[in-house]
């Protein structure tokens, strides 16, 4: 459906009704989102902490469990520094723009059946443009900041997620040939014919997606542009307070997003092998909570890539796997017809 | 389309463009760009080409403007921005620019409508734009699709060719 026809229809009370319902729905699943950074932070350093037979976060609250409330607080207080020779729009743009990509990525995802902010029929493209977009707040931050290991991480970055991009909407158009649809609903819809979604079929794909999320998110073991073992922090090494603490949430949209979508369009989205009475949405949540937790796994388990590796994997095997995927996913389409 | 959008998006496409060509740091006239590609993008979301829109950040907002991004920042922004805007020729060229955009103005009056396609506003909103393109780029424009695929083919095996130092 076209948005500009849905939105612009003659009736002005219809408008003020859509845009009312959209409002609702766009402020509750931001707060539902933000509660979800929130406790990521704290679900990624206890399964990180217990795996290196540790407690994790132990002191505010019972077991920790206001650890990430006392973080924001700390870093909401904190000093703003700016550096002297940085750009400033820039350096204050740069934050914004990557938690800017990763929420508004967010609103095509479908929660549950018919639950969506914005159901338009090109939801998997605009995923990948937004995601593209991510790749800007990294390379102005580190820019902007005018240091040398800010721009060093920025450049590592931009190389990387240029690169793995690639790999990423070639391993998703598998997934479109066999949903016939850009729409995520309908991707959604479509698994139900096929028990576990397209996991199966789409082994391959979901492989070099995966792999392809974890460098889009600058997670271990792709976490050059952040390596702090040479780079200080990467391209926000810079940043303090309040800033800093846009960028740390605008990773951990990232990884959200990036598992709802790996969710949405491999492993079944909403649905689940029984449905739970009232609530809709349970499925998706365990699912999402099961991949983040494959984020730390990862984190604790596997040690960081060396530069010409990850260059060589991304183009020299993910690449060519996923037009591969591409080719027999059409050659099974047109043998099966 | 919404005549108001159409003003607006007019207006702004022209007005970041200029700003973008008088700024001294390459840096910020990028930044300018993007922002302008995606008034493009949501000009194509109101005529109804979703996919078009769509295209337009992946490719030239997301993948193009990262490289030129690239290039830009490697720069000397220092020198560059101390060195003038414009070379001495420039009101030669806005002229001509001017006169070209006059003979547009006068010109677009006198054009004929031409003949309307299968493809109205309502076929496309009923197939979904991406298959209809989709379908026409595979079977009635194949020839020319798989020709200009196989010009940015050359082009690609000409680029790593001049970028590879030595050839055995």
């Amino acid at each position: 459906m076209n948005f500009f026809e849905v939105v612009f229809q003659p009736g002005i009370m219809d408008i003020i009704v859509k845009m009312l319902i959209i409002l609702i729905k766009v402020v509750v699943v931001f707060g539902v989102l933000m509660l979800h950074v929130t406790y990521a932070t704290y679900f990624e350093r206890k399964s990180i902490g217990h795996m290196q037979v540790r407690l994790g976060p132990m002191r505010v609250g019972p077991h920790g469990l206001l650890q990430p409330i006392a973080d924001f607080i700390k870093l909401f207080f904190k000093e703003d520094i700016i550096p002297a020779g940085a750009d400033k729009p820039i350096f204050f743009i740069a934050p914004v723009i990557s938690i800017f990509a990763g929420i508004t990525a967010i609103s095509v995802i479908p929660f549950f059946n018919g639950f969506v902010i914005a159901d338009i029929n090109i939801g998997l493209l605009f995923i990948l443009a937004m995601s593209s977009l991510n790749a800007y707040g990294v390379v102005l931050a580190g820019w902007a900041s005018n240091s040398k290991y800010s721009f060093l991480g920025a450049l590592r970055s931009s190389a990387q997620v240029i690169s793995y991009e690639i790999a990423m909407g070639l391993s998703l158009v598998g997934v479109m040939m066999m949903a016939g649809s850009l729409d995520l609903s309908e991707i959604v819809r479509a698994q139900q014919r096929f028990p576990g979604g397209f996991f199966w079929p789409q082994a391959l794909g979901f492989f070099i997606f995966v792999v392809a999320a974890f460098a889009e998110t600058n997670r271990t073991p792709f976490d050059l542009p952040e390596a702090e073992s040479e780079l200080v922090a990467g391209y926000f090494t810079e940043y303090s307070g309040m800033r800093f603490a846009l960028f740390y949430v605008a990773e951990y949209v990232g990884m959200i997003l990036m598992s709802l979508v790996a969710i949405t369009c491999f492993l079944g989205g909403w649905d689940g092998p029984f449905a739970i009475p009232y609530v809709p949405f349970a499925w998706l949540l365990i699912k999402l909570y099961l991949f983040m937790f494959f984020f730390y796994w990862i984190r604790a388990t596997v040690p960081r890539y060396r530069y010409d590796q990850l260059m060589a994997l991304g183009w020299k095997l993910l690449i060519p796997l996923s037009l591969l995927n591409i080719v027999g996913t059409g050659l099974v389409k047109v043998l099966l017809r | 389309m919404n005549p108001y959008l159409f003003g607006y998006l007019a207006a702004a496409i022209i007005g970041l463009s200029a700003v973008a060509l008088t700024r001294k740091n390459p840096v910020h006239a990028v930044l300018l760009m993007i922002v302008m590609f995606f008034h493009l993008a949501v000009l194509y979301l109101g005529l109804g080409a979703e996919f078009l829109a769509a295209v337009q950040i992946i490719v030239y907002a997301g993948a193009i403007m990262v490289l030129f991004l690239f290039v830009v920042m490697v720069l000397n922004i220092k020198e560059e921005i101390e060195s003038e805007r414009f070379t001495g020729g420039w009101p030669l060229g806005v002229s001509l620019a001017a006169g070209l955009f006059l003979l547009l103005i006068i010109l677009t009056g006198k054009v004929l409508p031409g003949q309307q396609g299968v493809y109205t506003a309502q076929v496309i909103a009923s197939q979904t734009d991406t298959k209809a393109l989709g379908v026409l780029l595979y079977t009635q424009y194949i020839f020319p699709f798989e020709l200009a695929s196989l010009i940015l083919l050359v082009a690609v095996v000409g680029a790593i060719v001049l970028a590879k130092k030595k050839l055995r």
